[in-house]
């Protein structure tokens, strides 16, 4: 299978650059990157490197100072509330009760809250949250509040969702639960996903696809299909195979930070 | 006794018994002092004098209390109003940050003894200069602690309602205003405590009726047992005032005070 003509996210050749105490510092570099409707694509890189930065220009928060973001083949310029974005930290509102929180998106979308509210308590369950959507934030564990945050996410109806770092603040058995749990919801959604992290296993484990983002200013190192085959188990993780994608992304990663983007 | 409802007696006895184990203390030696070294009662009544006396002039004492109590609660009303409008100001446009605060700060520094009499000269000897006083003293915390509280927003979670599409306005009903509110309740129960003592302040410089009267007139004829009295009402009006402030806030931000109780949970079992 060869690049679909058709992404459903489209990143072409993006640079941004801020201003640090006066010196003007280039974060990325000229990133193209594509995502094909329903996949899951991965964003690696090491860390402080741009990645947030790239999402928090796909949705809209910043603009790029050249290159576009297309969306099913169309260049959008004003693409806030056009995602499903979910930044590193869960951001729940404390004062809000879990339930209140995850319609957040329907609400300011002026949708009729009582519809969302039943539809979100349905989904409580599927998210780890039954009988607590009634609690406030404060009473629930780093994986939940993470869940919540993601149902959230999941509840603003949109196709494209970026996950920033979801998993990366929790320890390795909840974040492994989570990963499973994740492409189990996925494959019932079937969105597109972008998610960034800089565990080279999550993102073997989770992705279609994963870019290799080089040191800063960013450019896509190197771009790798993961062919495994899906529903992912986690007893993949031992075999040959994942190893070998493994070894890709390391290796990728490993490079020296200036070289330039490896052609496979 | 249920074992929860033991618990609870355990925990405010652990509360609330050192304050008044050396509240009685004090009361005790005061009152054996005044024993012992035969002080008379115009220097320093006891305490047991100062309750025979407030109970001999309960009759007189409610009218001079229910003016106090009207000054400041309409005062504290002013001052919360204003308060609140000036902060959002202030919010809303940096070039009112940058002109009102200084100001808000001068507000302060003059001496409200000074401004008082002035203000019975320009509003003669009715209610509203002593409302005037109250709100003097009561708004600046009530400003401060609201625009701080407004200017705190976690500047994340601003970023991800914009993200998800949403208008300023919805940022700042939905985000700022309700994460502002502790702030502003901090503020709020700075302001009461002060208010009975701004309404006593403006009634001193001319009035007919409150306590501020009852104490002047009880010095002046050196009924100092009176005076006492007259201190210990006033502070049990703003203690009192501080208790409903504490009630109204607990349940205005039940969220608040459940996080705050898993917090003191996870130190306790870390």
């Amino acid at each position: 299978m060869n690049d679909a003509p058709t992404c459903k996210v489209e990143i072409r050749d993006v640079y941004k650059a801020y201003r640090v105490d006066g010196q003007p510092t280039e974060v990325l570099a000229g990133v193209s990157l594509c995502a094909a409707a329903g996949t899951f694509v991965t964003i690696i890189g090491p860390s402080g490197c741009g990645k947030s930065t790239l999402f928090s220009i796909i949705c809209g928060l910043q603009q790029p100072d050249r290159g576009e973001i297309l969306f099913d083949g169309v260049p959008v310029r004003q693409r806030l509330g056009a995602v499903g974005y979910m930044p590193q930290r869960d951001l729940l509102l404390p004062w809000r009760r879990v339930l209140d929180n995850v319609i957040l998106g329907p609400e300011i979308h002026g949708e009729d809250i009582a519809v969302a509210k039943r539809e979100a308590r349905d989904l409580l369950p599927l998210f780890g949250l039954e009988g607590f959507g009634d609690s406030y934030p404060a009473a629930l564990s780093g994986g939940m509040r993470q869940r919540a945050a993601l149902l959230r996410t999941f509840l603003c109806r949109k196709d494209i969702l970026l996950l920033d770092e979801p998993f990366g603040a929790l320890d390795a058995i909840t974040r492994n639960g989570l990963q499973e749990w994740l492409l189990e919801v996925w494959q019932r959604f079937r969105y597109t996903i972008l998610f960034i992290t800089h565990d080279v296993e999550e993102a073997v484990f989770l992705s279609d696809k994963v870019y290799v983002l080089s040191a800063r200013p960013a450019q896509v190192r190197r771009e790798v299909r993961i062919t495994l085959p899906r529903p992912r188990q986690r007893a993949m993780t031992l075999t040959a195979e994942f190893a070998a994608f493994k070894q890709q992304l390391l290796e990728a990663l490993q490079d020296s930070p200036h070289s330039q983007v490896s052609t496979t | 006794m249920s074992k929860k409802s033991k618990r609870l007696l355990a925990q405010a006895v652990q509360e609330y018994l050192p304050p008044a184990l050396l509240i009685a203390l004090f009361l005790a030696v005061w009152q054996c002092a005044t024993w012992l070294w035969r002080i008379e009662a115009y220097l320093l009544p006891s305490p047991w004098r100062i309750v025979q006396a407030g109970v001999q002039a309960r009759g007189l004492l409610s009218e001079h209390v229910q003016q106090t109590l009207r000054e400041t609660l309409l005062g504290f009303a002013a001052a919360l109003v204003s308060g609140l409008i000036l902060a959002l100001a202030i919010d809303l446009s940096s070039f009112l940050r940058r002109a009102l605060y200084p100001l808000l700060v001068v507000t302060q520094t003059v001496p409200i003894m000074a401004i008082a009499p002035l203000l019975v000269i320009w509003l003669g000897y009715t209610i509203w200069p002593k409302i005037i006083v109250v709100a003097l003293v009561c708004f600046f915390p009530i400003v401060v602690t609201t625009a701080d509280g407004l200017r705190s927003a976690d500047p994340e979670l601003l970023a991800l309602l914009q993200a998800m599409g949403a208008s300023r306005r919805q940022v700042f009903l939905k985000v700022r205003v309700p994460g502002a509110l502790p702030a502003v309740f901090s503020g709020i129960k700075i302001a009461i405590t002060y208010s009975v003592i701004g309404a006593i302040i403006g009634e001193w410089v001319g009035a007919s009726k409150g306590l501020g009267v009852f104490m002047l007139r009880a010095s002046n004829s050196f009924r100092t047992d009176w005076v006492f009295v007259a201190i210990a009402i006033s502070s049990l009006l703003s203690i009192l005032l501080f208790l409903a402030v504490a009630v109204i806030e607990r349940l205005a931000l039940p969220w608040y005070y459940t996080s705050a109780r898993a917090e003191r949970w996870e130190e306790m079992s870390a």
